[in-house]
């Protein structure tokens, strides 16, 4: 392994001198800091997209009534006149809502912001292999952003396609009233295509290259290895968004006809380009979840991972039939049905990994020693969620039933039980799980608890409810379901998400607060508050520029928890074997996996 | 106060919200279907009524079992100062039978999902007797056009019903969608019919109704600014009833 020879021209790498302010908080090369920038990016563009969010669950809750007050005077006349939210806008808030939250905030929450702090401090690296890569996969994102957000003050505002901009309706102004507002949708996604695939490069080539000796494939924590995946999944998905972006776009501006059918354009060929980006794009928002779910229930129930190696086959797999579903969103385009079948066969397939996901953790918990603490509440709940979300796919999975609930409320549910009630509490689990590492602070653990119970509670109500919607038929993206007398009946039941909505969006004020706070306030964490194995964990908290003060042997998988000859409940990945055990006797490493390359 | 008080004291104040934002809003959870509505009129539609019934026993327990089994084990495991979590790395035998089982129920739920969509969807298995009707849809209405007296689309005696769809009941109907700016989907929620209507391709899609009346047409894709204001409805006539409206309209068609 050519790893030692990597990391021995870094050795004494902790003794960087003093870097100017720019250099050190603003330009900075340093994994951790550009960790920290993707978080409060990542988390700024997550409350921006929640607050889209509240202003379409007013439209749905409270139809034709005025915005309250604040929000009121904010919206010139193009977009609520009087407060009333326009049925354009609406489309807008549709679109630009679930834009901000799939590209801007969830990809760089997850990838962004865990892949840069994990990988080079869970598997004994000083940094990334290419830092400068690194700090412009960064500083795209607020670039693309800022185009993004500018795009509401253009004329005809935001994007209002939808965020899957099916063609033709995304090809011209002439169909939404949005000329400018869609070409700079399409160039701010084409420039941040670019921050993914430099972060994806880099991710991929420090997993590979710079591992720590003794670091073999299987010891690698479950975190890094959803990464690993994720990061193949962006560099192969994201050329192909790209592509559709670019084709899309010359068919708004110089008159191709690549998706327009007037010029033999295919509509469905937008869907088909779209979709083959889109389905491996949802396991990008959901593997690293699910690998620091891993982490987290496995130091927390102070227990070895139940079935690593089949945790790894089951995120591989899930990223390889990723690739081989995408025509299950397009049971009902007009794709020829007899593809049907296919496709019905290679999803209902994923089931198969997902599930083994899913029972290795409950594994992980049975005769476990539970520490409830914030973390491990979040993980658990996105186990419980995820379980929600994947059972709901296997209806939309079945062609036949998906005839009657696609494009409802039902397919609306479904999404987020697997984006929020996945991705997101995946998200606040492993911000809270690795806060004192990049903080050197712990989080408020009552605040913290308050902050989970409210957000499950206020989270199930707002979106189990959406099933029931979708039963009755309730279609997406309408702007005014009582103009169908089939669904003025819900109106109530629309009501109570909406107002559960609002609540769980003031929830996240005491997240939001708890984690500034805690940032001066917060009790010191110490290197190693959770007792945890993996290599990240011997560092000094927060970790020196060069992370590592020596570099570290790894003797062994990461999930050693409660190893019975040892006195402590965990045995770090560093610790050299010939220890001495509680009763004086020597204590042998569990023989290494040995694989070849490792 | 002992564990189980304060989970039961949290459990209960939980399930206070819950009641008490019904109360405000209106709702009954009584009234709240976890099955489809009973309102189906086309020959499929229990079918696939069923078939969501399946599923909808396959993955319900599954949950009931998976998430009570999640809460035994966050009880039963918690935290206790004097014990030691098990070293237990996990088990190839476990990881088999969840593997097989799950994989035999989805392939079996796969298969038996087949049938039925290719008894609805196949385009070779659409009635050769269907009763062939021609819908453009535009931003934001529905054109039906019927072929009249000669039976043939595309000669002068065609005639247009806007935004409503006359059909007969117990014949099957094939609706050739085609679109004329955007794509639009073709909804019927009693019928248990959905398909997209895409610029520049023509798609049929067949239906039978099992009773007369009145019905909803919806657009189920954002089409745009009105998209929301794109309803319809289908009339259900008895097939006399309905060769009456066909003479009649045929009668003003050749007026104008």
């Amino acid at each position: 392994m050519s790893t030692t020879t990597a990391m021995e021209t870094h050795t004494g790498t902790a003794e960087h001198h003093e870097l100017s302010f720019i250099r050190k908080y603003i330009f900075s090369t340093d994994h951790k800091m550009i960790a920290k920038q993707f978080l409060f990016g990542g988390l700024m563009f997550l409350a921006l997209g929640g607050a889209l969010a509240v202003m379409i669950r007013w439209q749905l809750g409270f139809p034709g009534r005025p915005l309250p007050m604040p929000l009121r005077i904010l919206f010139p006349d193009t977009m609520a006149p009087g407060g009333i939210i326009l049925p354009e806008f609406y489309n807008s808030l549709v679109t630009m809502h679930a834009t901000f939250m799939v590209f801007f905030a969830l990809m760089p929450l997850m990838a962004g912001v865990f892949g840069n702090l994990l990988i080079p401090l869970q598997i004994g690296a000083e940094d990334m292999a290419f830092p400068r890569i690194n700090m412009a996969s960064f500083w795209i994102m607020p670039v693309a952003g800022f185009i993004m957000l500018a795009s509401f003050f253009v004329e005809g505002g935001a994007a209002g396609a939808g965020w899957t901009s099916y063609a033709p309706l995304s090809t011209s102004g002439e169909w939404t009233g949005v000329y400018m507002g869609q070409i700079l949708w399409l160039v701010s996604l084409i420039i941040l295509g670019f921050s993914s695939i430099l972060g994806a490069l880099n991710y991929v080539s420090t997993v590979i290259n710079m591992r720590a000796p003794g670091m073999t494939w299987f010891r690698i924590p479950l975190a890094t290895w959803s990464i690993f995946i994720t990061a193949w999944l962006l560099l192969l998905a994201i050329p192909i968004l790209t592509g559709g972006l670019l084709l899309l776009l010359f068919d708004q501006t110089i008159g191709t006809a690549f998706f327009r059918p007037e010029g033999s354009g295919e509509p469905l060929l937008w869907q088909h380009i779209f979709w083959f980006f889109g389905h491996p794009e949802v396991y990008i928002l959901i593997v690293p979840a699910m690998g620091f779910v891993s982490e987290v229930i496995a130091c927390r129930s102070r227990k070895p991972i139940f079935g690593y190696h089949s945790m790894v086959v089951a995120m591989v797999s899930i990223g390889f039939l990723g690739w081989v579903v995408w025509g299950h969103h397009m049971f009902q385009s007009g794709m020829n049905p007899l593809l049907g079948m296919t496709f019905v066969v290679t999803t209902v397939v994923i089931a198969v990994p997902s599930a083994i996901k899913t029972f290795n953790w409950m594994g992980t918990l049975w005769r476990g020693n539970i520490h409830f603490d914030t973390p491990l509440l979040h993980a658990v709940a996105f186990v419980a969620l995820f379980i929600i979300g994947g059972l709901s796919g296997i209806f939309m999975a079945s062609a036949p039933v998906d005839i009657y609930i696609h494009d409802t409320y039902f397919i609306v549910a479904h999404l987020h039980y697997v984006l929020v009630g996945g991705s997101l509490f995946g998200i606040f689990a492993g911000i809270t799980f690795w806060y004192p590492k990049m903080f050197g602070r712990m989080m408020n653990e009552g605040l913290g608890k308050v902050h989970f119970a409210l957000s499950f509670l206020f989270y199930n109500m707002a979106f189990f409810p959406m099933h029931n919607l979708g039963v009755q038929g309730m279609m997406r993206r309408i702007y005014d379901p009582n103009q169908y007398e089939f669904l003025q009946g819900l109106q109530p039941l629309n009501t109570f998400i909406s107002i559960s909505i609002f609540c769980f969006a003031a929830t996240q004020i005491l997240f939001a607060f708890n984690f500034l706070w805690s940032l001066r306030a917060g009790k010191v964490a110490g290197n190693n508050p959770w007792k945890s194995n993996t290599l990240l964990w011997t560092t000094p908290s927060p970790p020196p520029h060069g992370n590592f003060p020596e570099m570290p042997t790894v003797y062994r998988g990461p999930y050693e928890y409660s190893h019975p000859d040892r006195e402590e409940d965990y045995w770090p990945q560093d610790e050299p074997p010939a220890t001495t055990g509680s009763g004086g006797e020597t204590v042998t490493t569990p023989t290494p996996e040995l694989v070849p390359g490792g | 106060m002992n564990f189980f008080w304060r989970m039961g004291l949290l459990l209960a104040g939980m399930l206070a919200v819950v009641i008490g934002l019904s109360v405000i809003t209106g709702i009954s959870w009584l009234d709240l279907s976890w099955v489809m509505p009973d309102n189906v009129v086309s020959t499929f539609g229990p079918t696939l009524d069923n078939l969501w019934l399946v599923i909808l026993w396959i993955t319900g327990i599954i949950f009931v079992v998976t998430e009570i089994t999640l809460l035994v084990f966050m009880v039963k495991y918690r935290h206790k100062e004097d014990r030691k979590a098990d070293y237990i790395h996990g088990s190839n035998k476990a990881e088999v039978v969840w593997t097989t089982i799950t994989f035999v129920i989805v392939m079996a739920l796969a298969f038996y999902t087949k049938g039925i969509w290719d008894e609805i969807r196949d385009p070779n298995l659409i009635p050769a007797d269907a009763y062939p009707i021609h819908m453009m849809a535009k931003q934001f209405e529905w054109n039906a056009t019927y072929a009249g007296a000669d039976g043939q689309f595309g000669t002068a005696d065609d005639f247009l019903s806007l935004n409503v769809l006359h059909i007969p009941v117990d014949r099957p109907v094939v609706v050739q969608l085609e679109a004329e700016d955007v794509i639009h989907s073709f909804f019927l929620p009693e019928f248990r019919v959905k398909q997209d209507a895409v610029p520049g391709m023509s798609t049929p899609v067949w239906f039978e109704a099992t009773r007369t009346g009145e019905f909803t047409l919806a657009c189920a894709e954002l089409c745009g600014l009105g998209h929301y204001t794109m309803g319809g409805t289908v009339i259900v006539h008895s097939q006399a009833d309905f060769q009456d409206w066909l003479a009649q309209q045929q009668a003003a068609a050749e007026d104008d």
